[in-house]
């Protein structure tokens, strides 16, 4: 089994959808000649040439938008944002063209397109650079939005995610582009979106997460495992559409659930899921289902600001401990 | 070919008569911008073009619809709501649809659909093919990023796109001299280093030539153009405000409507031989009854079925 970087199962990915499908291309800032701001898309120009790894200026509403009329005659785009902060300035492509085109045109225009590049905070980037935008996106009807917590996850979604006839915005998370995990070679992964995924099996609490958090959630299922504290942790992998079954059968199975996000509270994405445990699992809980979050401020650039800003292991099996009554 | 253009004019201009008073019956409702007077450019522009070509323009889009091919019927349900217009009753006037025609929109955001031009033309390209993408906007959208950001990419990469600004001198209520620090606007051409062009567009001859030409650069040599057509709205922005009075004087209007894109050509013709005041009122019979049965069939085309309010939102 082959042990590669979320980065280069990421790179994968491309590389064989771009083999399998000459539809599909890759556009966006220092993806070609510079090889990727973060090296996602290394070697692709070699392959496959410059007018299927394009180079562009820094006009993200510009290239969002022509990927849009890419896609409407037929095209695959694959759009990079450098980072997902930087793709406010083309929202109004993804929001207001990309998604709606189907329903406007009446199912004659699809969309078959995918907008990625990272997503969250990594380390002292302040505020401008460090947030995590899937509840605005999850928000929005005609896009789905995916978000891989492992390597294997990274490629298998994004292949998915390039094969999708919908526009699918896929988040990376900026921290795990180093991290490494098992993707075997010689093998066609592609995961449905709109499937989460047990990461870790128990009995005792439920912890649901996606992306860099599931990370989060791993760590504190192993360390509490030490104690006799047995955690289900759900990946959702894909916000939306959201796997609610998966949230309700673990809930209704451990009768106590934490919420994790890398972004913050109001209207975020452990408010939905919260919503659907209320509804799904009402009799079935015992505790109030507590969230964990990106504290309610633009993120501090000091070192421990930032850290106190975040959500963490401490944070989470804190929240933990709450809900099996145990502080 | 004269006649086929003054068919095409007067088609929109019956076309939009009625809908406008369709809107004041409530029979159409939400926006509704017309396109009266500027019907030059779409039939002008539009008879140039291959039927594997592509056209995507915004909101003020029934006139270059019609030109393009669209049924009176087809756009009328539409704006009526109803089962049978081109997007089956979800578009409305704003969004009008039609993949068999390649026509991409009806896009409601001002200069957002000027990237998806070039993203038509990127297409094109990518293909080894030689059709063309022509994208309509109205000046307005010039003042907007997107239009800048587009442009450049298109001149950058020498794309097979033809940028049309529909110049009707004013952007709603706002004019030309409240709006643009530069108010000649071919100089953005040079801007991005493609042809620019301005021109009197209540010509149709003249919309037609200009329109040639940029297609064939664009064809033959991939070179993007931009295109300045002059011209005026002869009503107000949308249903919603008075033709004149508040930004623009009832005497500019009236003078302006001395310069009918329509009567502009029917008198070139008279003058040619090509048509008498007889044909012209036979047409103009026709052309009202054309509207009217597609009046009537979209009174009788049925709502969406309910179901319809879940249906394309993703693909299955």
């Amino acid at each position: 089994m082959a042990i590669v970087t979320f980065r280069d199962a990421l790179n994968q990915a491309l590389r064989e959808e771009m083999q399998n499908d000459d539809r599909v291309f890759l556009m966006g800032e220092e993806v070609a000649e510079y090889n990727g701001a973060y090296k996602v898309s290394r070697g692709l120009l070699d392959e496959f040439g410059p007018m299927r790894v394009v180079d562009t200026p820094i006009a993200e509403l510009g290239f969002a938008g022509i990927g849009v009329g890419a896609a409407m005659v037929g095209l695959r785009p694959v759009i990079e944002f450098m980072t997902w902060n930087f793709a406010l300035l083309a929202i109004d492509q993804v929001v207001n063209a990309a998604a709606k085109m189907l329903y406007m045109s009446n199912g004659q225009f699809r969309m078959p397109m995918v907008f990625r590049g990272p997503n969250g905070a990594a380390l002292q980037l302040s505020a401008q650079h460090s947030q995590a935008w899937e509840s605005w996106l999850a928000h929005i009807p005609g896009l789905k939005v995916v978000t891989p917590a492992t390597p294997y996850d990274a490629k298998g979604l994004l292949k998915s995610a390039i094969r999708d006839d919908n526009p699918v915005v896929f988040l990376e998370g900026e921290m795990l582009y180093n991290t490494k995990g098992e993707v075997p070679e010689g093998e066609e992964i592609l995961i449905p979106l709109g499937k989460a995924e047990r990461k870790r099996e128990g009995e005792h609490c439920s912890i649901i997460a996606h992306g860099k958090t599931v990370l989060i959630a791993i760590q504190v299922a192993d360390a509490l495992a030490k104690e006799g504290i047995r955690i289900d942790v759900i990946d959702l992998r894909t916000v939306r559409p959201m796997d609610v079954d998966a949230i309700a059968e673990s809930v209704k199975k451990t009768n106590r659930a934490v919420v994790v996000e890398e972004g913050w509270e109001v209207c975020g994405i452990g408010a939905q899921v919260v919503d659907y445990i209320q509804r799904e699992c009402f009799d079935y809980l015992d505790a109030p289902v507590l969230r964990v979050h990106q504290a309610d401020v633009p993120m501090p650039y000091a070192r421990n600001l930032e850290r106190a800003a975040k959500p963490d292991a401490q944070k989470v099996t804190a929240a933990v401990r709450k809900v099996l009554y145990q502080e | 070919m004269n006649r086929a253009l003054l068919r095409s004019m007067l088609l929109q201009r019956r076309f939009e008569e009625r809908s406008a008073e369709a809107y004041a019956l409530g029979k159409i409702g939400g926006f509704c911008h017309l396109y009266i007077g500027q019907e030059a450019i779409s039939a002008g522009a539009l008879s140039v073009l291959r039927p594997d070509d592509y056209v995507v323009t915004a909101y003020r889009d029934h006139g270059l619809a019609l030109a393009r091919g669209m049924t009176a019927r087809a756009v009328m349900a539409e704006l009526f709501g109803r089962r049978d217009g081109c997007a089956g009753g979800k578009g409305g006037s704003m969004h009008l649809f039609d993949s068999k025609l390649n026509f991409l929109g009806g896009h409601g955001i001002v200069g957002a659909h000027i990237p998806l031009a070039a993203g038509v033309a990127f297409a094109i390209k990518y293909r080894g093919g030689d059709q063309v993408c022509l994208c309509f906007f109205g000046e307005a959208a010039v003042n907007i990023g997107a239009f800048h950001e587009a442009l450049n990419m298109a001149g950058l990469w020498k794309l097979p796109a033809v940028f049309i600004i529909e110049n009707n001198r004013y952007g709603m209520g706002t004019a030309v001299s409240r709006a643009m620090a530069n108010e000649d606007v071919t100089v953005r051409a040079a801007t991005y280093n493609i042809p620019g062009e301005s021109l009197d567009a209540q010509d149709v001859f003249a919309v037609r030539d200009a329109i040639s030409r940029a297609v064939e650069r664009a064809r033959s040599n991939k070179t993007p153009t931009l295109l300045e057509m002059r011209t005026y709205r002869f009503m107000g922005h949308s249903m919603s405000d008075a033709v004149s009075g508040t930004y623009r004087t009832k005497a500019e209007l009236e003078e302006e409507m001395r310069r009918d894109p329509i009567i502009l050509l029917k008198t070139h013709m008279t003058g040619a031989g090509e048509i008498d005041d007889d044909a012209y009122a036979k047409l103009d019979d026709e052309i009202k009854a054309e509207v009217q049965d597609s009046w009537d069939f979209a009174d009788a085309s049925p709502e969406p079925e309910l179901e319809e309010l879940y249906a394309n939102v993703v693909v299955e």
